[in-house]
């Protein structure tokens, strides 16, 4: 199997920015909204490029969503982009009436997701986003790992008829998936091949489950990683497969154990599978102000933690 | 041009659908339909330009979007009798497994229809960004919507308010319908809003109010002047005095009759003075 490395870390987020900016020179219907966050979301070429098909909604993201739904209707394709806390818990209802029920064709990209944030602290973190998209009937709910995997989706949802939340983050990270990579939405992808374990891990703490897989072959563990970007629709028949083979699962996320990528796995083995499962992701908190390296080891979102939840979950077996 | 005679009997036939489908399924709201009767068909019959058929881009034609959604009676009367769906459709309104939901939605394929509404105060943002997308395709036709008084206590019109003045959306006209009424009262009662003519003013739209609310003349001549005054930097109000329940007498002037279906008999006394113009569905 291919033998991840870090190609030199960069921000998920600016993989979006790639992404827009490749977007703008290919495709025309795409437009860019912002609420008052062009610089967090890394969208200034894309506005430089395009500037007439650029939207500032200035610190009003209801009226953004809203907006991003009317110009659907012109054949336009609207990627909303604000921090995640406010892509979602501030504007459900908008989301749900006006953009899910109605059927939109809106990209709605959520940056600063989760606790990594960091020293902004809870008011801006948000670890219920999944859960609350995923709720929604029809809504397809994307969490990226790395800076080429986040440019990758960024165009795949381009090409994709419907509404999409796509959820990336504010650090600099490990950057490790292929620069040439095709984004099937809703195709897991495996990343490691192994026997005694199934790791499944989205967003950030898929290079953690990776660091967490070579310690645990260190130790003769043989742990198998799969990413899970697309939380929705989930790859059941990925992981159906691995823990037929393997026994038991890990799922790791930076999210709430309540509605994350854990629960969407649970219910799914639960109704086609029963198996052993443990949980890396918060445990119904808010998070707090801190480095994200303080708050991931805080609240048990790294390497550490998933090492930890695979020693518990081999008992369990 | 249809004569106002016409439009007259398309608004009297509307009432009768308005009644004849709320007291069917004894639910929906009769009030603010029949308020906006006049305004209905003068936009759907004589003030939009239309193209046949319904695609949901609606390029090159003028778009309408109902921020109330609950005044979906009205609305789907409308769009029946000009021609969206089969009229009989309307016999199926609020039903199981219909396309006439209680509140309006594309979820279900209507024709006419380009978004849901229910949930107030999120229909002017829609309207702007259709309205934006059309300046974006070089489509010089024109965004019309409708809003309660009372949906203007959602706090996301003010957001959309502002920015349809900041940002210039000159092609869109909305209306509010100024009936003074919402779910538990007089909106003074419940909310005083003070001056909305003032507010918008102050925000930098361009404000004009149609006294008679449902006088078919008075509409027509007060939404000429609104669309004059599109394409001038300034999105365009449209104040629109209006009665709650007009057209029935005894629905009239009151907060009553805002989601309440009427009996047998009140029905039966409500069609008396709204005799078939048009043929009931």
């Amino acid at each position: 199997m291919t033998k991840y490395v870090d190609q030199g870390k960069n921000d998920t987020r600016s993989g979006y920015g790639a992404g827009m900016t490749e977007l703008g020179r290919t495709n025309p219907n795409v437009v860019a909204l912002c609420a008052d966050l062009i610089g967090s979301l890394k969208i200034q070429q894309f506005i430089d490029e395009n500037p007439e098909r650029f939207f500032q909604i200035g610190i009003a993201e209801a009226n953004m969503m809203g907006i991003a739904a009317g110009l659907t209707i012109g054949g336009k394709i609207p990627f909303t982009g604000t921090f995640a806390n406010f892509s979602t818990g501030r504007v459900y209802d908008q989301i749900r009436q006006s953009i899910a029920y109605s059927g939109k064709n809106v990209k709605i990209c959520a940056s600063h997701a989760g606790i990594t944030l960091g020293e902004d602290g809870a008011t801006h973190q948000i670890l219920e986003d999944i859960g609350l998209m995923k709720m929604l009937p029809g809504m397809v709910v994307i969490n990226t790992c790395d800076y080429n995997q986040t440019k990758a989706a960024t165009l795949a949802i381009a090409d994709y008829e419907g509404p999409v939340y796509l959820r990336f983050g504010r650090p600099k990270v490990a950057n490790f998936t292929p620069v040439d990579q095709k984004f099937e939405i809703g195709k897991a992808l495996l990343l490691s091949e192994g026997t005694d374990v199934t790791i499944v891990a989205t967003g950030h703490l898929v290079w953690e489950a990776l660091i967490a897989c070579e310690r645990l072959e260190a130790q003769g563990i043989s742990a198998e990683v799969i990413n899970i970007h697309t939380i929705k629709p989930l790859d059941a028949a990925a992981i159906l497969k691995s823990v037929k083979k393997t026994g038991c699962i890990v799922t790791a996320e930076e999210h709430n154990y309540l509605g994350g990528l854990g629960e969407s796995i649970a219910g799914m083995l639960g109704k086609e599978h029963p198996t052993p499962q443990e949980f890396v992701a918060t445990n119904d908190t808010f998070g707090e102000s801190g480095t994200p390296e303080q708050l991931m080891e805080k609240y048990g979102l790294n390497n550490k933690a998933i090492e930890k939840a695979v020693l518990k979950v081999l008992t369990r077996k | 041009m249809p004569k106002i005679e016409e439009l007259q009997d398309v608004v009297v036939q509307t009432r009768r659908d308005i009644l004849r489908m709320v007291h069917k399924v004894n639910s929906g709201h009769p009030g603010g339909s029949l308020g906006c009767t006049e305004f209905f068909v003068a936009l759907y019959h004589e003030l939009m330009e239309l193209k046949e058929g319904f695609d949901m881009d609606g390029a090159d034609e003028d778009l309408f979007f109902l921020s109330n959604g609950h005044i979906s009676p009205v609305y789907y009367s409308v769009l029946a009798r000009r021609g969206y769906f089969e009229v009989d459709e309307l016999n199926t309104f609020r039903l199981i497994n219909s396309r006439l939901q209680g509140h309006p939605t594309t979820h279900e394929g209507l024709p006419g229809i380009r978004i849901a509404s229910g949930s107030l105060g999120q229909g002017m943002s829609v309207a702007i960004g259709a309205a934006q997308a059309k300046k974006l395709n070089g489509d010089s036709k024109l965004i019309y919507s409708l809003h309660g008084d009372g949906e203007l206590q959602e706090g996301q019109n003010w957001e959309a308010i502002m920015y349809a003045a900041g940002k210039k959306v000159d092609n869109l006209i909305a209306t509010v319908d100024l009936n003074g009424q919402q779910i538990d009262g007089s909106t003074d009662d419940v909310l005083p809003m003070g001056d909305i003519k003032a507010k918008f003013e102050a925000f930098g739209w361009d404000v004009l109010e149609i006294k008679e609310g449902n006088n078919l003349e008075a509409i027509s001549k007060g939404m000429k002047e609104a669309k004059n005054r599109t394409g001038k930097g300034k999105p365009v109000c449209v104040l629109l005095h209006t009665v709650m329940g007009n057209g029935v007498d005894f629905m009239m002037h009151t907060h009553a009759w805002h989601g309440k279906a009427p009996s047998d008999e009140q029905l039966e006394n409500a069609l008396a003075q709204n005799a078939e113009t048009l043929g009931d569905y």
